[in-house]
């Protein structure tokens, strides 16, 4: 089985998140970037379904900065081959990484393509379906389980409240991967050091970067946080005599 | 080429999803500076009773029309075939092509949902039609406004022409908005090409049944992270009783196994509306508030002065949950007699 | 020295490559006492002597598919009671724990800390732009060393948890005064502090360890300073132990004996009375590890009013709190297991002699206890302190 993992970096939420000058994108000057959390879920898939089934596990990424560091990480889990698709991606949308990427990954001749459902960034939408589009390929998304069986594949796909839907999808495909079936596992730093070593990060640069189909963004702004919560404050016991008479205020108590 | 907005109903299994409801009060408000109507597009299979329009052989007619749950839309275009009877991305994917390019809306406004999102960005590329994602409310002037960045950033720009294809969250109208007494009419549509489909439905395998549906209820106590184990969550099954009330809990507690999936409250959860929303050791981020913001009340207890759940709630203390609980049963206990 | 078996070759390896005197480990008697002093030993699968047999006998991948050895807290309780004096918390139980992670079994919470360790230089988690907030509203002015670029004479390692965690901070803002009343001219590296990294070795991240060590390393390479003053006794253990085999040197000493060595000038400052019947707890980092007993004792005794009462446990065979060792990102897990936490074993003794006050010198002492307070029932009146947070309120203002 020839599955190929798309990871891309998001900005990391825990650092502030700045607006630029021009105030209509993020201040990327300021930004930590890290790899989208789905995409994780997406590589740990990748390899699990190779430890199942056999088959080879290619990892491509756009670059961004950091992107050396994913890359071998997910070499360290047990990707075979690890390719950067180099380009100024800073600006990128979603459309321009997706049509950027689609050649390259043709060329892998894959069997399947998983990536993560979205990316807290996305504003024209996920890349998974767009990608999907550009390779002519079938898409399902919000996966959490995945079996293969000759020449198709069953995605388990998730619906609010808990439900889920088997879909059998024809090969090739690409899946959108909302969790793996187990949490990424831990990659030791020392073991990722060894990988660096061996390891080889093939370089294939993208075409000329295509962002149409995006939409154009005026503004960007912070949302003023809407009026906030009234505090109680006080012991706990004054604090739980307050809560009990807002319950009967209220009628449910 | 015409000014009206498309809305693409989602249902699953003879159920109109909420998110539905708040795209027909989006395409309400769009359509009052664009002009156009707002057309409510329903695919299915014997699905027309969906829009409340009674029709024969269609599962839930005249029911709708009394609970005041129609869709409020100018129209319905309605799409029947046996092979969009359930969700699958290529099928729906591929009738909402052919429509698409046919009607030459304005806007097509898809959710930002496992249905939703999984076709508005094929549309994208295969008709050459912009797409924005994670809108949450267009403004008076007809932009849309996005929130991305785990909420923290929103983004807002023209609506993009000639058709825009727009995935929605909710938040930004309540579903009564999208819901009318008056059946729409109802136009029906012959689909073709829908053979050679590469995604077919095999099974749907339901979540542990024989529990409360928590969407329905009107107390609930709802435990985060913050009730840092399993033994603890007891506490909270303490109040609820004392109370009155059911348990619930945030992705965390249950992707640990201390609450059933049927108790997940959050975007790959249950929406819920109660009267309060009791929240325990909770943050609110924006998977998890959009699922609550319909609550009459929302109360948070967290020790994080800064977690986004106050801006949310109407009430909260920054008391740790752990001293304020014991309290808080024995005065519910005596304020009940 | 007589072997009784051949060892399995590569882990033997790994401990001599990675601790002094590692070879002692064929010297085991399998007398048991290391694992009879381990606090956990009764619910470990493989306790350290049944972990030596199963290594001498070539046994060791049976250990691999155990969880048990995250039970160990780091506390060092083994290794100062082997009669052959065998490394067995830094050569033994860090090694099974480097092997657990390569093999990837590594319960989630360790996981994250481990993560965050990584990407932001703090198990927490917390943005490294922030390290410093801590001092934003101090007079005079807390030295940010990247800032001044002046030479200090001490270069104060503040830690992680003194840094990001709310209650520590106020052990970190008293230190902060008692050095202004002594007149210590002191800067911090703030932003370009990373973690000291001694608890993720000891839980098995090596590399980790290494990359935070070497970032430190080259943060004190850019600065001049005559010492370094650390707050918390594990990163004293890492700089004083471990960094200079990463050839990074420097003298170091914990807080409590920077401030012993200055107890003339300390005590005319120490005018108010702190009346109370205090224990002191003996860090495991600070005292069984490297010996420092007496300099913490010696500040709490100049504090008047206070009446120092020892615990049963204590100096040398002081009860671990439970967090090192990555103990402090495994409490879920110890917890499942155990259903009993150190920490709440130590606050029964704090009672059990009538302490009113618990002190302590380890940042993560702090927050362990006060919820052991917490829990432990008549345990509510019990106030847990820093030694530096009492000697500030003895100064007064």
């Amino acid at each position: 089985m020839n599955i190929v993992v798309l990871v891309k970096l998001v900005p990391d939420l825990v650092e502030e998140l700045n607006i630029d000058p021009s105030g209509a994108a993020l201040d990327m000057s300021w930004l930590r970037l890290i790899i989208n959390e789905f995409d994780d879920h997406a590589s740990e898939e990748a390899i699990l379904l190779k430890e199942r089934g056999g088959g080879q596990v290619t990892a491509v990424a756009p670059e961004y900065e950091g992107v050396d560091e994913v890359l071998f990480t997910a070499a360290a889990r047990g990707a075979d081959r690890l390719i950067k698709i180099t380009g100024d991606f800073v600006a990128a949308n979603n459309h321009a990484l997706a049509r950027a990427c689609a050649s390259v990954i043709e060329g892998l001749q894959p069997d399947l393509v998983l990536t993560g459902v979205q990316a807290n960034n996305d504003l024209d939408g996920p890349v998974g379906p767009t990608l999907a589009e550009c390779l002519g390929m079938p898409y399902v998304g919000y996966v959490s389980g995945v079996t293969v069986n000759d020449g198709k594949v069953t995605a388990r796909k998730e619906y609010p409240g808990g439900l889920i839907a088997e879909m059998e999808v024809t090969l090739p495909a690409v899946l959108g991967i909302q969790a793996a079936e187990q949490p990424p596992r831990y990659v030791a730093v020392s073991k990722v050091r060894m990988v660096m070593k061996t390891a080889t990060i093939e370089e294939r640069a993208a075409d000329a970067l295509d962002a149409s189909g995006g939409p154009a963004v005026g503004r960007m702004f912070q949302p003023e946080a809407a009026a906030h919560a009234e505090m109680i404050t006080g012991s706990p016991d004054e604090v739980a005599d307050k809560l009990v008479s807002i319950f009967k205020e209220v009628g449910v108590l | 080429m015409s000014q009206d907005i498309f809305v693409v109903v989602e249902h699953l299994r003879g159920q109109v999803a909420d998110i539905s409801y708040v795209m027909l009060a989006a395409a309400r408000e769009l359509s009052k500076g664009i002009g156009g109507n707002v057309v409510a597009v329903l695919l299915g299979h014997k699905a027309e009773g969906l829009a409340g329009s009674p029709s024969a052989g269609s599962p839930v007619p005249a029911a709708l029309a009394q609970a005041g749950q129609c869709l409020a839309a100018d129209q319905v275009l309605y799409l029947d075939h046996p092979a969009l009877a359930d969700f699958t991305s290529d099928a729906y994917q591929k009738a909402l092509a052919g429509l698409i390019s046919e009607k030459q809306p304005r806007a097509v406004l898809f959710g930002n949902t496992s249905i939703g999102a999984d076709v508005a960005s094929g549309l994208s590329i295969k008709l050459g039609l912009p797409l924005v994602s994670s809108c949450r409310s267009f403004s008076a002037d007809g932009k849309f406004v996005s929130q991305i960045c785990g909420g923290k950033i929103m983004a807002e720009g023209d609506l993009p022409s000639p058709t825009a294809l727009v995935t929605m969250v909710p938040g930004g109208y309540k579903p009564e908005a999208g819901q009318s007494a008056q059946a729409p009419a109802l136009t029906r549509l012959e689909v073709a090409g829908l053979d050679a489909l590469r995604v077919s439905l095999t099974k749907y395998i339901e979540p542990e049944a024989g529990d409360v549906d928590i969407s329905k209820e009107p107390l609930l106590i709802a435990v985060g992270r913050g009730i840092q184990q399993q033994d603890n969550i007891q506490l909270a099954e303490d109040l609820a009783q004392a109370m009155g009330g059911v348990v619930c809990g945030s992705r965390p507690v249950i992707d640990q196994g201390w609450l059933a999936t049927s108790r997940l409250v959050g975007k790959s959860g249950k929406h819920v509306k109660p009267k309060v929303y009791l929240a325990l050791g909770i943050s609110g981020a924006p998977e998890h508030a959009e699922a609550i913001t319909d609550s009459d009340m929302i109360i948070a207890i967290n020790t994080d002065p800064k977690a986004p759940i106050f801006d949310i709630a109407k009430y909260g203390t920054e008391t740790d949950l752990f001293d304020l609980i014991d309290p808080l049963i024995e005065k519910v206990k005596a304020a009940k007699g | 020295m007589t072997t009784i078996a051949p060892v399995e070759q590569s882990i033997y390896d790994k401990i001599l490559a990675a601790t002094p005197k590692g070879e002692r480990l064929r010297l085991c008697l399998q007398c048991g006492s290391c694992s009879g002093v381990c606090p956990f030993g009764y619910l470990m699968i493989y306790p350290p002597h049944r972990m030596i047999a199963f290594l001498r006998a070539d046994r060791f991948e049976n250990i691999l598919d155990t969880d048990t050895v995250w039970m160990c807290v780091s506390c060092y309780a083994c290794t100062a009671v082997c009669p052959s004096q065998i490394p067995l918390t830094p050569g033994l139980m860090t090694s099974a724990k480097e092997e657990l992670l390569l093999a990837g079994n590594v319960p989630a919470e360790l996981q994250s800390a481990l993560e965050a360790s990584q990407r932001y230089g703090n198990p927490q988690g917390e943005s490294p732009r922030k390290r410093a907030d801590w001092a934003k509203d101090i007079q005079p002015e807390v030295k940010i060393l990247g800032k001044v670029r002046q030479p200090v004479d001490v270069l104060w390692f503040v830690g992680d948890y003194p840094s990001y965690h709310p209650r520590v901070q106020q052990t970190t803002k008293a230190l902060t005064k008692v050095l202004n009343a002594l007149g210590v001219d002191f800067g911090i590296l703030g932003p370009e502090e990373y973690s000291d990294g001694d608890s993720q070795r000891l839980a098995g991240e090596r590399g980790l360890f290494e990359m935070l060590a070497e970032r430190n390393g080259l943060a004190f390479s850019r600065y001049q300073f005559k010492e370094i003053v650390t707050t918390d006794p594990h990163a004293y253990n890492a700089i004083k132990n471990e960094y200079p085999r990463l050839d990074i040197s420097y003298p170091i000493r914990h807080y409590t004996e920077f401030l012993a060595e200055r107890i003339d000038q300390l005590k005319p400052m120490l005018k108010h009375e702190v009346k109370a019947r205090v224990a002191y707890h003996d860090p495991c980092y600070l005292g069984r590890a490297n010996e420092i007993f007496d300099q913490p004792r010696a500040l709490l005794e100049a504090i008047p009013g206070v009446e120092l009462v020892e615990m049963e446990h204590n100096r040398k065979n002081s009860l671990c709190c439970g967090g090192g060792g990555g103990g402090m990102w495994l409490d879920g897990f110890q917890w499942e297991k155990a259903h009993v936490r150190l920490s709440e074993w130590r606050v029964r003794e704090a009672l059990a002699v009538g302490a009113e006050i618990l002190a302590v010198a380890c940042p993560y002492e702090t927050p362990r206890f006060e919820d052991a307070v917490k829990t432990v029932e008549g345990a509510g009146h019990l106030i847990v302190k820093d030694i530096v947070e009492l000697l500030a309120e003895a100064m007064g203002d």
